[in-house]
């Protein structure tokens, strides 16, 4: 990479270097996939996979979800927009087997978690507004 | 906004195809996916309408190969050309590195052609993106029709609306036999890792 560039991930309107990957791969794996969620994604808004972890049992497309689940929510933002809402905090796929949630960590970032049904909905949302603490200064 | 990681080695880019409703970006996408079926790990994904009308996107991801030490995935997209489709659109220009208006050559469709190319300008726009900056290549699309006597505007003409001030590589094509639809992508492939290899050596 050139000299400027060095450790960096660039072109994004966001900067992150390989510590903060690592920093973010570890809070996926030990606050996320550890507590029982299946596979974990971090994109950006443009749907771009930042990162990601899961538990080996998960073959899904993550590309084309990435893609769809960033188009999704930047439609329910702008719906919440149309109707005077700041945000609509919640957004929550429930399926048979498996469930999809979303949450916003930051302007940049989404944060994806594929969960089977062994998982409450309270324990998720507290496992991952953990794990959102622990990423959301990155940008 | 390509995304380069360093740790994986990965770089994800952003193509859109954009134009007039039923200009052919959907057909273009579909003879990609058709063409290299073998290289193409995932399905194409199409939000659409019944009737076949692009709702929200169509979207493949293509994954070049290396480049430069690095893993290469372009990710196409298209937006829905109709007009009253425009929020959705916007949202599927976010983040976009290259872009491919297919224009069509139906004489009757020259206005829309126009209107669609300022609607693509004012869109980047607010993005604080210019149109005269992003990597873009023009497809004059549906020449074939030529030949079953459907009056076509001449490259010409088309050259003169669309592109006097861009001056943008641009190609006649066929999406429907697919004639110069996969030299448009490899130009539009170029362009776009052209724009990002000062970063990438
Ligand atoms: N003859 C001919 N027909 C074409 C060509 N390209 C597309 N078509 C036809 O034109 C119609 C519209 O094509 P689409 O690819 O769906 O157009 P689109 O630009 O995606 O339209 P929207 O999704 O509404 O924006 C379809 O019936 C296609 O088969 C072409 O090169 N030649
Ligand atoms: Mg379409």
């Amino acid at each position: 990479m050139g000299s400027n560039y060095d450790d960096h991930v660039v072109f994004t309107d966001y900067t992150l270097n390989q510590e903060e990957l690592d920093h973010i791969e570890n809070v996926l794996r030990e606050y996320l996939v550890k507590s029982g969620i299946r596979s974990v994604l971090l994109i950006d808004m443009a749907g771009n996979i930042v990162a990601k972890c899961d538990d080996g049992t998960c073959e899904h497309d993550l590309y084309s979800l990435a893609a769809l689940a960033s188009a999704n929510f930047a439609a329910v933002d702008t719906m919440a927009k149309i109707v005077g809402e700041n945000e609509f905090s919640l957004l929550f796929h429930k399926g048979e087997k498996e469930s999809i949630h979303f949450s916003r960590v930051n302007n940049e970032f989404l944060l994806i978690s594929i969960v089977g049904k062994e998982l409450s909905l309270g324990l998720l949302r507290l496992k991952i507004g953990e794990a959102v603490e622990k990423i959301k200064h990155l940008r | 906004m390509a995304f380069v990681n360093m740790r994986t080695k990965e770089v994800q880019a952003k193509v859109v195809y954009y134009g007039p409703g039923r200009g052919g970006k959907t057909t273009n996408l579909e003879y990609i996916y058709k063409k290299f079926r073998d290289r193409i790990k995932s399905d194409m994904v199409s939000i659409k309408t019944h009737g076949d009308r692009t709702l929200f996107f169509d979207f493949l991801p293509f994954d070049i190969g290396k480049i430069m030490g690095y893993d290469v995935k372009i990710q196409l997209y298209t937006v829905p050309g109709q007009v009253k489709y425009d929020a959705t659109r916007r949202l599927v220009l976010k983040g976009v590195d290259g872009m491919v208006f297919v224009a069509d050559s139906q004489e009757e469709q020259r206005k829309k052609n126009i209107l669609s190319l300022k609607n693509l300008q004012e869109n980047l726009a607010t993005y604080k993106k210019s149109i005269f900056k992003i990597p873009l290549v023009l497809q004059y699309n549906k020449r074939d029709l030529e030949a079953q006597g459907i009056p076509l505007l001449s490259l010409e003409t088309m050259e003169k609306d669309l592109n006097s001030q861009l001056k943008v590589p641009f190609f006649p094509a066929s999406a429907a036999t697919g004639d110069n639809v996969v030299a448009t992508m490899k130009k539009i492939i170029s362009l776009t890792m052209t724009s990002l290899q000062s970063v990438l050596k």
